[in-house]
C-alpha cells in the first residue's frame, strides 16, 4: 500500500494543477487599469464629426465605455444585450468605434440599432491602446470620479450584466 | 563626366537631406524597436512576440513603440508604458514577484526534490547489498574452475 502512496499523491497534485489550469481562460488578461483613472481622450464623434467625445464631460456620472467595431463578430453577439441595457435606462453606454470605417460603422448601427447616446471614433486604435484593449468588444465601468471599476473582456452576456455590471453600477451610483 | 556627376551629387545632396525620413526607415529606430519587440508579447496571438506578429494590434503597438523611440524615451519608460496598460502579461519574461515565485522557483524546487529522491534511492539500494564473505574453500574452488575453463578453450 505504502508503495503506491507517493505516486498517487504526486498524481493528485498534478491533477489539481491541471484542473485549475483548465478553468482559467488564457484570453482573459487581468487589466492593471481597474482601480485607476480612466485615460483621458478627446475623439471626434461618429455622427457629428465636428463634435468631440471626451470622458471629462462625464464626470459625476457612472457610465460604460464599450469598444466595438462593425467588423467584429463578438460585437454582433453582445449587441442585443447592449440594446436591452440601454432601453432599461439603468446606465448609459458610450461607444468607441475601434479601427473601423465610418460608413460601415454607420450602416451597422442603422441596421442593428444604436444603444449609445454618443459614439466616439478611434480610427488609429490609440485610445484602445491607452485603455489596454487587445480585442473588441471590451467594456469598462467608469465611476463618478472617472475611475475604471471593472473591465469586461469579450461580449457582455445577460448573466454578466445582471450579476456583475448592474450591482456594481448601483453601488457606484450610491457613492 | 566624373566632375559633372560629382556636381550633380553635391547639388542634389541637400535636397534629400531635407526630406523627412519615414519612421520605418531610420535604422537606429528600427534596431531599438527590434530589440524591444522581442521582449514584448503580442496580446492577440499569445505565443508570438510583438516582433513576429502581423496582428493589427501588434502593428499598432509597434507604431506606438516606434514613436516613443523617436521621442527618445528609454527602454524602461517604454516598457512601463505598456505594462501600465496591458499588465505584466505583455512581457515575455515575467518579472520576479510574489505571484510569479512558483514560476521562477518551480524548476529549482523540482530539481532539488529530484536530487533528494535520487540520493535516497541510491542509499537504500546500497543498504540492500549485503557483503557475503567468501571462504578460503570457495576461493580455491573458483580459481580451480577458472583454470579449467582456460584450458578447455
Amino acid at each position: 500500500m505504502n508503495r503506491f502512496l507517493l505516486p498517487l499523491s504526486i498524481f493528485a497534485v498534478v491533477v489539481v494543477f491541471l484542473g485549475v489550469g483548465l478553468t482559467l481562460n488564457p484570453r482573459e488578461i487581468p487589466s492593471p487599469l481597474v482601480g485607476k483613472a480612466a485615460p483621458e481622450f478627446s475623439q471626434p464623434q461618429l455622427y457629428d464629426q465636428e463634435k468631440i467625445f471626451s470622458p471629462a464631460n462625464l464626470k459625476g456620472k457612472v457610465w460604460l465605455l464599450n469598444f466595438w467595431a462593425s467588423w467584429c463578430g463578438g460585437c454582433k453577439t453582445e449587441h442585443p444585450v447592449l440594446m436591452e441595457l440601454a432601453k432599461s435606462g439603468q446606465v448609459p453606454i458610450y461607444g468607441m468605434d475601434y479601427k473601423d470605417e465610418r460608413e460601415e460603422a454607420l450602416a451597422w448601427l442603422q441596421r442593428w440599432g444604436n444603444p449609445y447616446p454618443v459614439v466616439g471614433v478611434d480610427q488609429a486604435g490609440r485610445v484602445g491602446i491607452n485603455y489596454g484593449v487587445y480585442g473588441v468588444p471590451e467594456t469598462y465601468v467608469i465611476d463618478k470620479q472617472g475611475m475604471i471599476r471593472y473591465k469586461q473582456i469579450g461580449p457582455l452576456d445577460p448573466d454578466t450584466v445582471e450579476k456583475k455590471i448592474l450591482p456594481l453600477v448601483k453601488q457606484l451610483e450610491s457613492q | 563626366m566624373i566632375w559633372l556627376a560629382l556636381i550633380m551629387v553635391c547639388v542634389s545632396g541637400p535636397a534629400w537631406a531635407g526630406e523627412a525620413k519615414p519612421l520605418g526607415e531610420d535604422p537606429a529606430v528600427e534596431a531599438r524597436l527590434k530589440h524591444l519587440a522581442i521582449e514584448l508579447r503580442c496580446l492577440v496571438c499569445q505565443n508570438q512576440t510583438l516582433a513576429d506578429s502581423n496582428a493589427p494590434l501588434a502593428e499598432d503597438l509597434r507604431r506606438e513603440v516606434r514613436e516613443m523611440i523617436v521621442k527618445n524615451m528609454s527602454d524602461k519608460e517604454i516598457i512601463d508604458f505598456l505594462v501600465e496598460r496591458y499588465g505584466d502579461f505583455v512581457l515575455y519574461r515575467p518579472p520576479v514577484k510574489a505571484t510569479t515565485a512558483l514560476l521562477w522557483m518551480g524548476p529549482f524546487v523540482l530539481l532539488i526534490v529530484g536530487l533528494a529522491a535520487l540520493i535516497i534511492a541510491v542509499r537504500r539500494r546500497s543498504q540492500k547489498l549485503v557483503d557475503v564473505p567468501v571462504t578460503d574453500e570457495e576461493h580455491r574452488r573458483v580459481e580451480q574452475l577458472l583454470a579449467e575453463g582456460g584450458k578447455r578453450s
